[in-house]
């Protein structure tokens, strides 16, 4: 193999170099004395014989230097050669050299790793065949968003929209997983038997649902994730057929889903099971009429998402006599239709937008200030350019030399971003809320690493050869003269309008970050409506607690008893939802007034409760009673408001007293027998606060997941373990699922504003530096430049201050024009930023004069160095130099 | 790649009107066409293209042994140190079985093309 030869060969010549030039040295005297024996030995003299020999092949240098370099190791070895130059020219310069490396690696990583993290989200298809096809369609509320539908509405769309290959309704399921002395609690659905034919995936090992299973009473089947299966089970491969205990009923195993398979309606469901629901229309109390559901479809091959929404809606507005639906399910709103990938990466998108935005603003800052140096760089280097060229260096020779430093300085950024793009990515994927990005499938974009180290390093080469581009044509003689005149004047204006530009991004990504602090400052001044300090919070699940509504009642009274037992505890309660915990439980409402229609009157937050955890949650009462241990079993069913509903139900009368209906059912009312502040239930910034709290023991049926609410004397959260135990000495069976001081919980039901506000802050920073750096850098360069001009003026009597000022308003009209531009464009751009701002306008002109003012600072800090440097400039010297 | 570039030392005033360097690639046939013959070192391979050209063919030494080199590597020839007459060292080439066919082939090219010329020429005349 002659190319393995040529390696081969070539690596000798790289690794024994001295003995390869050995040899060739050798090879050739031996030629030349030859040659000179030959002659000899046919009568000529020796002394005549060498003086013929070296006149005709000279004395064995050029061949020596000519079979020498053959071979690709010596392309090796010049390149080599060039880049050691290089590094030694960078690190005389290492202002230059350090600033450009950063720069470049902190826009390289930067970007890199927010396009890693979003990439997936934003761009990537949905891992199914002809995804495209499949569609997400939900219910809609009177304003048009889309809520959860009922398995009502699914029936009826599957049998009369004809759109579907299939069409399938799932739910969120967390059923408790146990054996032997342990439970977890995991993250599941319930679907129709159609739901992985809509995705078309089937399972790895086994079998998909049978759909005759798909009914009330069918058999318990369950489909496990490749990682459950992995975890929990030791990828056990005749586990198919076998059972596991999930909530205290045993489920056969049909099947488990491959390691590739990812669930799109909730990335975290590690288990499957069947719905189960009623297959034909049933009575309007059932839980087939209740909003809980969702449901997606694959659409018939051919057919476009506009023919399929307007089959749907023609569906929606004309109900059919075998379809009869219940007022809460009349879909009068008509349905919403959208596709899974949209459905699937809604909440996320804007939240996208906006960190690529971000990183493609500071990439771009990156580039801008790498050039405005290249391009000051080149300025000064004008002379030497010049001097080597009348030296005899060809243009090619130049151009070389210039690229191979321009390459080395790309090469180390890119170095510095690929080192930095890593833990930025970590970093990025750790502080990110779950909905953002999917950890386990984020790993480090090659592309994006790509293109963010071609574009840099695609400038550097270009403006990095500038100064041989800039010479072409032009005399070395007349290089050398104008060096120290005016003909950098052309780049310097160059400069500074890339600075302009420099300023103007800064103040965009300025702009942005200002207006997510001020959201989020502003979000967290809110009153939440209750009062969390040193109130620790436990989830407690009891899904796999036996049959019965009185085991659970019992449990919960046991645990908490247990859990005030434990010393230290100051108080305790329970309560079936949480605030800004994500649960969000809500009934409609009916007054107890004759002539009212059910579910009528609104609909509110639902709190079972026991005595004790409006007390321990510090909600403060405005009137009337809290609810107490008179409010038992026994007793007659009592109920507090909050006080908007009070507020909307009762504008003019006194709630107290009057009496109210939970959604369906007919049975006994609450009585109101006392009204507390709003709390903010989904999010601190939701303005909906409606709710009532009834007792748990008086709801007609027990929460099986309910929140032990806890405050100690002292540090609660120290107690943690302690309470853990008392519960599980209640019963070890029953998991506690989350543990959280609720000041944390506070605190996280904002990650998502909070993480982009700290990311654009970064960002912001980073870029106000790289600004500062960019006016430091043509502000002490035009000091360098304009030496002769500041020397004149102040030879003619120009004070200190004149330069002083003449230099600061040089930087401050720069400024000035970027930040004119930039808040121009800021004033546009913020609008991809709307949904995430809270209560504070994308024009807040507080935070535009903020940023002004701040990046004027900057300003004024980047040309005070080179203004009083000017002001020192002795008029004599510079004079005499030029 | 240069096979032979002429050299500003070489004087050519020197030489006799008709000498010539070897024309643009017909340098690595001659050496494979001499080392068909026996094994010989670099300046033996220069003298026998001179003398069997009658002079005609000057070889310069660094075009020469780049030219071996690079057929070396191409894996036409091989290489080794041997003792010579006058006991001093030198670097054998031979032809190997690959620079074999590659003579065989280069030669019929060779007559194939300067046949054609000649007919050209010979048509003109």
């Amino acid at each position: 193999m002659s190319l393995w030869r040529h390696i081969r060969l070539g690596l000798r010549g790289l690794m024994h170099h001295a003995e390869v030039a050995e040899k060739i040295d050798e090879e050739v005297r031996h030629y030349l004395d030859q040659a000179e024996a030959e002659l000899v030995a046919s009568g000529t003299s020796p002394e005549e014989a060498r003086r013929t020999v070296r006149l005709r092949y000279g004395d064995g240098l050029a061949a020596r230097e000519e079979v020498g370099s053959y071979g690709w190791e010596n392309l090796v070895v010049s390149v080599w050669t060039d880049v050691r130059l290089a590094g030694r020219r960078l690190v005389r310069d290492p202002g230059f050299s350090v600033i450009a490396v950063l720069t470049l690696g902190l826009g390289i990583g930067a970007t890199t790793a927010i396009v890693s993290a979003v990439r997936p989200v934003l761009f990537d298809a949905l891992p199914y065949l002809n995804a495209n096809r499949i569609v997400v369609v939900a219910d809609r509320s009177e304003d048009g968003t889309p809520v959860p539908v009922t398995f009502g509405t699914y029936l009826e769309v599957r049998s009369r929209s004809g759109s579907f290959d299939e069409l399938a309704a799932y739910k969120p399921w967390q059923p408790t997983l146990t054996w032997a002395q342990d439970a977890e609690r995991l993250e599941g659905q319930r679907v129709g038997a159609e739901y992985f034919g809509v995705l078309g995936a089937t399972p790895f090992l086994g079998a998909g649902f049978d759909p005759e299973a798909d009914r009330p009473g069918g058999p318990d089947l369950v489909i496990l994730s490749h990682r459950l299966w992995a975890l929990r089970f030791g990828s056990d491969p005749t586990i198919v057929g076998r059972t596991v205990r999930l909530d205290g009923t045993a489920f056969t195993v049909t099947g488990v889903m491959g390691p590739n398979f990812e669930n799109a309606t909730a990335p975290l469901a590690t288990v499957w099971s069947l719905l189960q629901y009623e297959p034909v229309p049933a009575s309007f109390d059932s839980r087939e009429w209740g909003h809980h559901l969702q449901m997606f479809g694959r659409l018939k091959a051919g057919l476009g998402l506009d023919e399929a929404y307007s089959r749907i809606e023609a569906v929606a507005a004309n109900p059919a006599p075998d379809f009869v639906r219940p007022v809460w399910a009349s879909l009068k709103a008509g349905l919403s239709i959208r596709s899974l990938r949209e459905s699937a990466t809604r909440d996320a998108r804007p939240t996208m937008l906006v960190l690529l935005g971000a990183a493609s603003l500071l990439l771009g800052i990156a580039c801008v200030n790498l050039t405005i140096l290249l391009l000051a760089r080149g300025a000064r280097r004008q002379g030497e350019i010049a001097m080597r060229m009348a030296l005899g260096a060809s243009r090619s020779r130049l151009a070389r030399y210039l690229l191979t430093e321009s390459l080395v300085l790309a090469a180390l950024g890119a170095g510095v971003g690929v080192i930095v793009a890593q833990p930025a990515l970590a970093g990025l994927l750790a502080v990110s809320p779950p909905s953002l990005a999917q950890t386990d499938t984020v790993g480090l974009d090659v592309g994006a690493l790509l293109v963010a180290v071609v574009l840099p390093t695609l400038i550097s080469v270009i403006f990095g050869l500038g100064p041989v581009v800039v010479r072409a044509g032009r005399t070395p003689l007349r290089g050398i003269q104008s060096t120290h005149r005016g003909s950098i004047r052309g780049t310097l204006s160059a400069r500074r309008a890339l600075v302009v530009t420099e300023v103007a991004f800064a103040a965009v990504l300025l702009v942005g970050a200002g207006l997510l602090l001020r959201s989020t400052q502003r979000l967290f001044a809110i009153e939440p409506g209750f009062d969390a300090t040193g109130v620790v919070v436990l989830q407690v699940s009891t899904t796999a607690l036996g049959r019965g509504d009185d085991v659970v009642h019992r449990f919960y009274r046991e645990a908490l008893e247990a859990v005030r037992d434990v010393p230290g505890v100051r108080a305790a309660g329970v309560t079936s939802q949480l605030p800004l915990s994500g649960d969000v439980d809500m009934y409609g409402l009916t007054l107890h007034e004759p002539g009212r229609a059910l579910g009528g009157d609104g609909s509110a937050y639902r709190y079972a409760v026991t005595p004790g955890y409006l007390d321990v949650m510090g909600v403060e009462l405005m009137q009337g009673r809290h609810l107490d241990r008179r409010d038992d079993d026994a007793a007659s069913r009592a109920a507090v408001v909050s006080e908007s509903l009070a507020r909307r139900l009762f504008p003019y009368d006194d709630p107290i007293g009057s009496r109210l209906q939970f959604g369906a059912a007919i049975d006994r009312p609450y009585t109101v027998v006392g009204v507390v502040e709003d709390v903010k239930q989904e999010s601190l910034g939701a303005v909906e606060a409606e709710a009532v709290y009834v007792p748990s023991d008086q709801w007609h049926w027990a929460d099986r997941v309910r929140w032990i609410v806890v405050q100690a004397n002292g540090d609660t959260e120290a107690l943690v373990p302690s309470i853990r135990e008392a519960i599980r000495r209640v019963d070890p069976n029953q998991p506690v699922v989350r543990v959280q001081s609720m000041t944390d919980l506070v605190a996280r039901s904002e990650t998502q504003r909070r993480f982009v506000s700290t990311v654009l802050a970064a960002f912001a920073m980073s870029a106000l530096l790289l600004a500062g750096v960019g006016l430091f850098g043509v502000l002490s360069g035009s000091v360098t430049e304009r030496a002769r001009e500041i020397g004149v003026r102040g030879a003619l009597g120009a004070s200190r201050t004149d330069i002083v000022a003449l230099v600061i308003r040089n930087g401050i009209s720069i400024t000035g024009l970027g930040l004119v531009v930039g808040l121009g464009a800021a004033a546009a751009a913020t609008e991809a930023l709307s949904t995430l701002l809270f209560d504070v306008s994308r024009l807040d002109p507080l935070t535009y004069l903020g940023v002004f003012a701040i990046l004027s600072a900057v300003a004024l800090v980047a040309c005070w160095v080179p203004a009083t440097r000017a002001a020192r400039l002795d008029p004599a010297s510079t004079l005499r130099a030029s | 790649m240069p096979v032979c570039n002429r050299h500003e030392s070489f004087g050519t005033e020197t030489l006799p009107p008709s000498n010539t360097d070897v024309i643009q690639g017909t340098l690595d046939m001659l050496i494979l066409k001499t080392l068909s013959l026996q094994p010989l070192h670099g300046y033996g391979i220069a003298r026998r293209i001179e003398q069997v050209s009658r002079e005609v063919f000057r070889v310069n030494p660094g075009s020469l042994l780049t030219a071996l080199k690079r057929l070396e590597r191409a894996g036409l020839l091989a290489s080794s140190w041997k003792q010579t007459e006058n006991g001093r060292r030198a670097k054998y080439y031979a032809l190997t079985p690959a620079g074999g066919r590659r003579l065989e082939h280069e030669t019929e090219e060779w007559y194939r093309r300067s046949a054609a010329v000649g007919r050209l020429l010979g048509a003109e005349g």
